[in-house]
């Protein structure tokens, strides 16, 4: 009687279950192994299996009261969903695509973020040469001890000009690239994470990093060893301060879509800039492994202050034109 | 999920329309199958992180051993540059690697059966990954820098606790809304989903079908006693119990539901889950029945 009974539901099951079947190992050969291990068949199934079983959970949940058959059903659907319309295109095609127009265009719809990240740094420099110039004192508050390391307000001319050209002789060059890189790459995260809290956190670090700066320079300066610090200080610090002014400017976006979405709402604000953001992002932390290079290397290899200065102008005008180029959008 | 079809209201569930017009519905993951899952992928990254330690030591020990100690610093170096390059790439790329692979999971997501996805149903592009594990040293790494900070100075430093409560807003935030979207999540668009479950389990009238049910007759009004919630109920005790079983407990769901199901409908006899089976199949019969003229019974109270 029973047999008769439920004929509709457990016919339905036995009919399309082989479809279920053939769908979900599919997908798990997709899943385990790769996109790649599915055959042209395979390929030409996935869909017309994903929408049979999507057909098959209507009907079950029309008609069906078998729970663990639904929520099988709703499983299955959900994971052939995601890599129906999920599947993404593949790593080399994308990376060409990244660093021939996406994180250029990026980096260009940033523009006036990119100028007010830029101002504060400078800024900063400004009130950390001024102060220190006119109060020495002032160098211990912005210049960390262990950042100065003997590059003190007391030190002599002579001990200041030999940590411009000799001070990383002792060091392994490449330790410290590698050393520098990673360091400098957790402050720049630090500074796009650290705007979303309306950018405040990311201006004040902006700030201070120009102080700093200057505090340095005012020092030197002192000494009559401006010209010579900024060579040394310019031949990374072009790509590796541009690289902090990015990632800055990578937070003000934030900070600013979330302070003031527009007409959009708060979180669909947020989402488009933190995609874009996070797409400067990326590229700030190439930018930060050459400055790394730089500072490591070059800087340590390269002594004279006019072939310095010629590799910061050098660097510069690359990234300004690889960034600003025009480029055809869309 | 079948095992507990009375929880099914309270559960995070969100549905997504796919573009055939068909609402899925998804699950959101736990707050602590989350919470469990960062805190595996911290456990294996400090662990990684511990062997290519050792490791560097070894080769450097090896490495002075062979030369003496002639040049020592300037063979040691390449190891040192590994060292630093290798622990950076594990405490920022963990997850962005894992995330952006094809189970768009971490291994401790993964053990945890939760997945990322883009909120809107989309894919899940590359940048939304990076935005959403780039803003964790706002979440998790500003807290400890706090933290830290406070214990270097002893504890009582009251800037450094106000730091410490600024920075929790954002660590806790997953807590203050709906979707349970950390500040990271927010940025990039995306959730984190239970991961769908795989097994289709047997048709649970088939797996009684063994045991003899035409001796089991129930009236009509017998059979319209119960809804679908008592059904799948039903349904959840029987795909749980044993079919066979020679003797049960008292508090065996089976002999309870038995127990309760035949003073309702005051009926006698026969084994209890064969009658239980009998009547979830000619229930069902019936509710489908139901179905197909459009009359759904929620439960029993659904008249």
């Amino acid at each position: 009687m029973n047999a008769i009974e439920l004929a509709g539901s457990r016919r339905f099951r036995a009919e399309r279950e082989d479809d279920w079947a053939a769908l979900e190992t599919l997908l798990t050969t997709a899943e385990k192994r790769s996109f790649k291990a599915l055959s042209d068949d395979d390929l030409v199934a996935l869909p017309t299996l994903y929408r049979a079983t999507l057909s098959s959970l209507s009907v079950a949940r029309a008609t069906s009261l078998d729970a663990d058959l639904i929520a099988y059903l709703e499983g299955l659907s959900a994971r052939a969903y995601f890599f129906v319309y999920g599947v993404r295109e593949g790593g080399w095609h994308r990376l060409k695509r990244f660093f021939a127009r996406d994180w250029a265009l990026a980096v260009q719809s940033l523009l006036p973020e990119t100028l007010a990240s830029l101002a504060l740094l400078l800024i900063g420099t400004v009130a950390g040469v001024v102060l220190v110039t006119r109060d020495p004192s002032w160098y211990g508050a912005f210049v960390p001890q262990g950042l100065a390391s003997g590059r003190n307000p007391d030190a002599t001319a002579a001990s200041l000009r030999a940590t411009l050209y000799d001070g990383g002789a002792k060091q392994p060059l490449a330790v410290m690239a590698a050393f520098l890189f990673t360091h400098n790459a957790q402050i720049a995260i630090g500074a796009f994470a650290l705007g979303f809290a309306y950018g405040v956190p990311t201006a004040l670090l902006m700030l201070t990093t120009g102080c700093m700066m200057g505090a340095f320079f005012a020092l030197f300066a002192s000494h009559g060893l401006g010209l010579q610090l900024g060579g040394w200080m310019m031949i990374h610090g072009t790509t590796e301060l541009f690289a902090v002014v990015l990632a800055g400017a990578a937070g003000f976006r934030i900070g600013r879509a979330v302070a003031f979405p527009g007409a959009l709402s708060r979180q669909a604000a947020a989402q488009a800039a933190g995609r874009q953001a996070a797409l400067v992002m990326a590229g700030v932390a190439m930018m930060l492994f050459v400055a790394g290079g730089l500072e490591g290397f070059a800087r340590q290899l390269i002594r004279a202050d006019d072939i310095r200065y010629a590799v910061a102008a050098g660097m510069l005008t690359l990234w300004l034109s690889y960034f600003y180029w025009p480029r055809r959008c869309g | 999920m079948a095992e507990r079809p009375q929880f099914r209201e309270a559960r995070a569930e969100r549905a997504l329309v796919t573009p055939e017009g068909i609402a899925l519905i998804l699950e959101l993951a736990r707050g602590g199958q989350r919470f469990w899952a960062f805190m595996l992928d911290l456990l294996m990254i400090g662990a990684l992180l511990v062997v290519l330690t050792l490791v560097c030591l070894f080769v450097a020990g090896v490495l002075l051993g062979a030369m003496g100690s002639s040049t020592p610093v300037e063979s040691l170096e390449i190891v040192g540059v590994i060292w630093f390059l290798v622990s950076f790439v594990l405490r920022n790329c963990w997850f962005i690697l894992f995330e952006s692979g094809r189970r768009t999971a971490t291994p401790g997501k993964r053990i945890m059966g939760i997945r990322v996805a883009a909120r809107d149903g989309g894919r899940l592009t590359i940048d939304a990954v990076v935005a959403r594990n780039l803003m964790r040293e706002l979440e998790f790494f500003l807290p400890l820098s706090f933290l830290s900070y406070q214990a270097g100075q002893g504890g009582g430093g009251w800037t450094a606790l106000a730091g410490l409560g600024w920075s929790l807003v954002f660590a806790l935030f997953p807590l203050f809304n709906r979707d349970r979207l950390r500040v990271g999540d927010l940025i990039a668009g995306t959730w984190v989903l239970k991961t769908p479950r795989r097994r289709l389990g047997q048709d649970v009238t088939e797996r009684s079908a063994a045991a003899d049910q035409s001796e089991f007759a129930f009236t009509d009004a017998q059979l319209g006693a119960y809804g679908v919630f008592e059904l799948q109920t039903l349904e959840d005790i029987l795909r749980r119990g044993q079919p066979n079983a020679m003797r049960r407990p008292v508090d065996d769901p089976v002999t309870v539901a038995a127990a309760a199901i035949r003073t309702k409908i005051g009926y006698r006899g026969g084994d209890d889950y064969a009658f239980l089976a009998a009547y979830y199949a000619q229930v069902r019969g019936r509710l489908e029945r139901g179905l197909l003229l459009g009359k759904r019974r929620r439960d029993k109270r659904d008249v």
